[in-house]
C-alpha cells in the first residue's frame, strides 16, 4: 500500500508538469490592453498566452517577464496587434525572459520598435507581420523585430515592412538564425550587428535601402563581430530611397545596397540572388567615424564571397562621387565594391595594417583603394580585378539552437 | 518639487518624533504584517499590510521610517514621500556610496501625489499610487497599488494603469497629465541589475542630505536602523536643483539617477553603449561624441548624444524634450517634459567646451 502511494505520487509528478501548462485565452475587445497584459504578467513558465483573432488596439507597450512563454496570435494575418494610438514604451511588445516564442500575430504602427527581446537566452520570433501601414517614413519605428544582447535566437517566416531603421534587426547577440522571412520598404532589410556566430538564410529582402547588412560597431557590450553566414537569400531590388534619421548607422548605406559588409570577420556571402541594386551587388567597406574605443578593430577581415548569383547591380551608385567612380568604370560599378581600407591607428596607438584575407570569386571587384579608415570615398583611386584573394577561407560552423527551439 | 521637499520636510518632521522609539521599543504605533509581506501572494490591498496607522498612508506604523532624497527620479511632476521598513531586530548596512544593504524582510515605501496646487502643496493632495519594493527571501519584488477616488484604500494593480491628473503648477499654470502607473514589467525595467530586481533610490550618497536632526544616514547609525556607517564625511550626491553647486555636478546628479538605472552596464539599455551613472568616467560612454546604435528616429536627426557647447545639437536633450513613444527618455515613467530637468542638461551641455569638455 506504502508502494503503491509512492508509484501513484511518481507518476502523479510525471504527469504533473505538461499538465500544469495552461493557456490563457484573451479575445480582441474593449480593455485589450489590460486583459493582454495581465494575461502576460500571470502566465506561468510553460504557459501559453493565446490572443484571439481580430484587431487590438494598445495605447501602451506590452512586456513579458516570465520564462517558457508562448505568445501566439490565430495568424499573422487574423491577430493584430494595433499600436497606432500609443502613449508610451519604447516598443509595442518587449520581451526580458528565457526561452519565449512570439508566433502568428501581427505587429502594427509600433512608435517605437515592433517586437523587442533584451538580454534573454532562446528567443523565437515566428509567422509575424511587423508593419508599419504608411508606407516607408522616418517617423516609423525603428526595428520590426529586435532581439538584442540575447543568446539562441530564432527569427522564422517574418515579414517586416516599413522600419526607419533596419526591419529585423538583430544586435550583440551570439548564436542567431534568420530564416523564410521577408524584408521589404525598410531602411534596411535585414541587419547583423555585433553579433557571434549567426546564419541569414532562405530570406528575401527587396526594396529597401540596402538589403542585407552585417556591421559591426563600436564602444559596445558585445563587440568584435564574427561568423556569420549569408546565404541562400535573395536581396534584390532595394530601391526605397534611404529614409533614416541622419545620425543613425544606417543613414550611411546607400540606396539600392544589395549585401554590406563593415567591420567583423569571417563572414561568408553565398548562393545569393543579388539583383537589381542600383547602388552594388556586395559593398565591403571599413566603419568610417573616428572612434575610441581600443578594442575596436574597423576593418573587415577573412571575408568570403563566392557562388552567387550575381544580377544587374551597380548602374547608379547612390552616395558621394558614385557617378564619378561609376563613369571611371566603364557605366556600371562591378559586383563587388571594397573600400580597400587595410590600415586605422588604434585610440592613443599606433596605425596597424592588416592585409585582407579575401576569398572573393564573384568579381569583377573594385578596389577603391583608400588605404586608411576614414578616407573619404570620393579619394578613391580605384583598381578592378577580375576577383580577390586566392584559396577559400574556412567555413564557420553551423549555428545549432537548442533543441526544440521553434518547434 | 516644492511640494516634494515640504513632504521631505513633514517626512524627517515624523522622523524626528519617532526615532527614538523605533529602536524596537514598543511605542503605541501599529505594528507591521511582516508575514502578509513576505506571502509570495500579494495582499489586494495596501492596508492589508499595516504599513500605516491611518487610511491615508500618512502615519506610519512602527520602523517605518521616512526618508528624503538629494536628487529624486522625476515623475511627471507627481509629490513622493518615502519610506523604509526594517522588521524587528533587522538593520541596513553601509556598503559604501552605493545601495544600503537592505536585509530580507525590508520594504520601501513610495507614494506618488499631486495637491491640486502646487502653490499650496500640503492643502488638497490627491494620492495616485503607492509603489511598494519587498525583499523577500527570493529577491525584491515590485508592486503598485492605486488609490481610489474616495482615498480611503489603495488595491493592488499588476497590469498598469492610465490616470487623468489635473493640478495647478508652482507658476499656476493648468496643467493635465495623462498619468502612467507602471505595469509590474515595467517596475522592473528600471529596477533591474543584470536581470534582477533591484532598488534605486537608496544609495548611502544620494541619502546623504541634511536634515534639521543632523544627516539623515548619522541620525539612521543613532536610531539603530543603519550599520558600518563611516565617522567621517561620505560622498554625497549633489542636489539636482541646488544653484549653490557647479552646472555639471547636478546635471551628472541628475542624470545618475534619472537615466543611469538604464543606462549602465547592467541595466536595460545597456545595449546601447550609453552609461549615464555617477560612476562613469569616460566621457564618450557620458554621451560626448558618440554616435547613436539602436536609437531609430529618437536620434532626431541629430548625429552624437551630447555634442558639447551645442545642446540643441545633442539627442541627449533631444530626447528628453520629447514626449513621443519611441523618441523620448525615459522610454516610461513620464508623460510631459521635465522643463527645469531639460533646463539644467541643456546648461550642462552649453558650458562644455567643445575642444576640451
Amino acid at each position: 500500500m506504502f508502494r503503491t502511494s509512492i508509484l501513484f505520487a511518481l507518476v502523479g509528478a510525471a504527469l504533473s508538469g505538461p499538465a500544469l501548462a495552461k493557456t490563457l485565452d484573451v479575445a480582441a475587445g474593449p480593455d485589450a490592453q489590460e486583459r493582454i497584459q495581465s494575461a502576460l504578467i500571470d502566465a506561468k513558465p510553460g504557459d501559453v498566452v493565446r490572443l484571439g483573432a481580430g484587431r487590438f488596439d494598445l495605447a501602451d507597450g506590452l512586456s513579458l517577464d516570465v520564462a517558457n512563454v508562448t505568445v501566439t496570435g490565430a495568424g499573422a494575418d487574423k491577430t493584430i496587434l494595433a499600436f497606432d494610438a500609443q502613449k508610451g514604451s519604447a516598443e509595442g511588445l518587449l520581451v526580458t525572459s528565457n526561452g519565449v516564442t512570439v508566433r502568428d500575430l501581427a505587429v502594427q504602427n509600433a512608435h517605437g520598435n515592433g517586437v523587442k527581446a533584451k538580454g534573454v537566452d532562446r528567443i523565437t520570433m515566428k509567422n509575424l507581420i511587423v508593419e508599419w501601414t504608411g508606407g516607408p517614413k522616418s517617423s516609423n519605428g525603428a526595428y520590426g523585430v529586435y532581439p538584442v544582447s540575447s543568446t539562441n535566437v530564432l527569427i522564422d517566416h517574418v515579414l517586416v515592412r516599413g522600419a526607419s531603421d533596419a526591419g529585423i534587426y538583430v544586435g550583440q547577440s551570439r548564436n542567431v538564425v534568420v530564416e523564410h522571412s521577408r524584408a521589404e520598404f525598410n531602411v534596411a532589410g535585414i541587419e547583423i550587428e555585433n553579433c557571434y556566430d549567426a546564419e541569414v538564410r532562405d530570406n528575401l529582402a527587396t526594396h529597401n535601402a540596402g538589403g542585407i547588412l552585417v556591421f559591426d560597431l563600436p564602444g559596445l557590450p558585445q563587440m568584435g563581430g564574427h561568423s556569420t553566414k549569408v546565404f541562400n537569400n535573395a536581396s534584390i531590388d532595394n530601391d526605397t530611397p534611404n529614409f533614416a534619421p541622419k545620425g543613425n548607422i544606417v543613414a550611411g548605406v546607400p540606396t539600392g545596397t544589395g549585401v554590406m559588409v563593415m567591420a567583423n570577420r569571417d563572414i561568408h556571402v553565398f548562393a545569393n540572388n543579388i539583383d537589381g541594386n542600383a547602388t552594388v551587388g556586395v559593398l565591403l567597406v571599413a566603419y568610417v567615424q573616428p572612434f575610441t574605443d581600443p578594442a575596436y578593430n574597423p576593418l573587415p577581415r577573412e571575408i568570403s564571397i563566392h557562388g552567387n548569383r550575381m544580377g544587374k547591380n551597380g548602374w547608379a551608385p547612390a552616395f558621394p562621387g558614385g557617378a564619378e567612380l561609376a563613369k571611371a568604370l566603364g557605366g556600371t560599378l562591378p559586383p563587388v565594391v571594397w573600400d580597400g581600407v587595410v590600415t586605422y591607428t588604434h585610440p592613443g596607438g599606433n596605425p596597424e595594417t592588416i592585409p585582407a584575407q579575401f576569398h572573393i570569386a564573384d568579381g569583377p571587384v573594385a578596389n577603391l583603394r583608400l588605404v586608411t579608415q576614414g578616407t573619404p570615398i570620393t579619394s578613391a583611386n580605384p583598381e578592378v580585378t577580375p576577383n580577390l584573394g586566392s584559396a577559400p577561407l574556412p567555413e564557420p560552423a553551423p549555428v545549432t539552437l537548442p533543441a526544440g527551439q521553434g518547434g | 518639487m516644492g511640494f516634494g521637499r515640504v513632504l521631505g520636510g513633514l517626512a524627517l518632521a515624523c522622523l524626528l518624533v519617532f526615532s527614538p522609539m523605533s529602536r524596537g521599543k514598543a511605542d503605541g504605533r501599529p505594528a507591521v504584517d511582516l508575514a502578509r509581506l513576505m506571502d509570495e501572494t500579494p495582499a489586494p490591498r495596501l492596508s492589508d499590510y499595516h504599513l500605516f496607522a491611518d487610511a491615508h498612508a500618512r502615519v506610519p506604523s512602527a520602523r517605518v521610517t521616512p526618508y528624503g532624497l538629494a536628487t529624486p527620479l522625476f515623475s511627471d511632476y507627481a509629490a513622493k514621500s518615502r519610506y523604509l521598513y526594517l522588521p524587528p531586530g533587522a538593520v541596513a548596512r553601509y556598503q559604501g556610496a552605493g545601495l544600503l544593504d537592505l536585509p530580507v524582510g525590508s520594504v520601501l515605501v513610495k507614494t506618488f501625489a499631486y495637491p491640486a496646487d502646487f502653490r499650496r502643496p500640503d492643502q488638497d493632495v490627491r494620492l495616485i499610487e503607492t509603489r511598494l519594493l519587498i525583499h523577500r527571501q527570493a529577491g525584491w519584488t515590485a508592486l503598485t497599488y492605486v488609490w481610489n477616488a474616495e482615498q480611503t484604500e489603495a488595491v493592488l494593480k499588476r497590469a498598469g494603469l492610465r490616470e487623468p491628473v489635473s493640478f495647478i503648477d508652482a507658476a499656476g499654470r493648468p496643467r493635465q497629465i495623462d498619468y502612467a502607473v507602471p505595469n509590474v514589467n515595467q517596475c522592473k525595467e528600471c529596477h533591474s541589475s543584470n536581470g534582477a530586481i533591484t532598488p534605486i533610490g537608496p544609495k548611502a550618497r544620494n541619502l546623504a542630505i541634511e536634515t534639521p536632526a543632523g544627516g539623515q544616514l548619522q541620525t539612521w547609525a543613532k536610531a539603530g536602523l543603519l550599520t558600518g556607517l563611516p565617522s567621517g564625511p561620505i560622498l554625497a550626491t549633489p542636489r539636482w536643483d541646488d544653484p549653490a553647486q557647479p552646472v555639471a555636478a547636478r546635471a551628472r546628479a541628475y542624470l545618475d539617477v534619472n537615466c543611469g538605472h538604464c543606462h549602465s552596464l547592467a541595466g536595460l539599455a545597456s545595449n546601447s553603449g550609453l552609461y549615464l551613472t555617477l560612476e562613469e568616467q569616460d566621457i564618450h560612454r557620458l554621451g560626448v561624441g558618440k554616435r547613436p546604435v539602436a536609437a531609430g528616429r529618437g536620434s532626431g536627426d541629430l548625429e552624437v548624444a551630447i555634442d558639447p557647447g551645442r545642446p540643441d545639437k545633442s539627442i541627449l536633450a533631444y530626447r528628453m524634450a520629447s514626449t513621443e513613444p519611441g523618441v523620448m527618455m525615459p522610454q516610461i515613467g513620464r508623460s510631459v517634459v521635465h522643463d527645469e530637468g531639460l533646463d539644467l542638461i541643456r546648461a550642462y551641455i552649453a558650458q562644455m567646451k567643445p575642444d576640451k569638455p
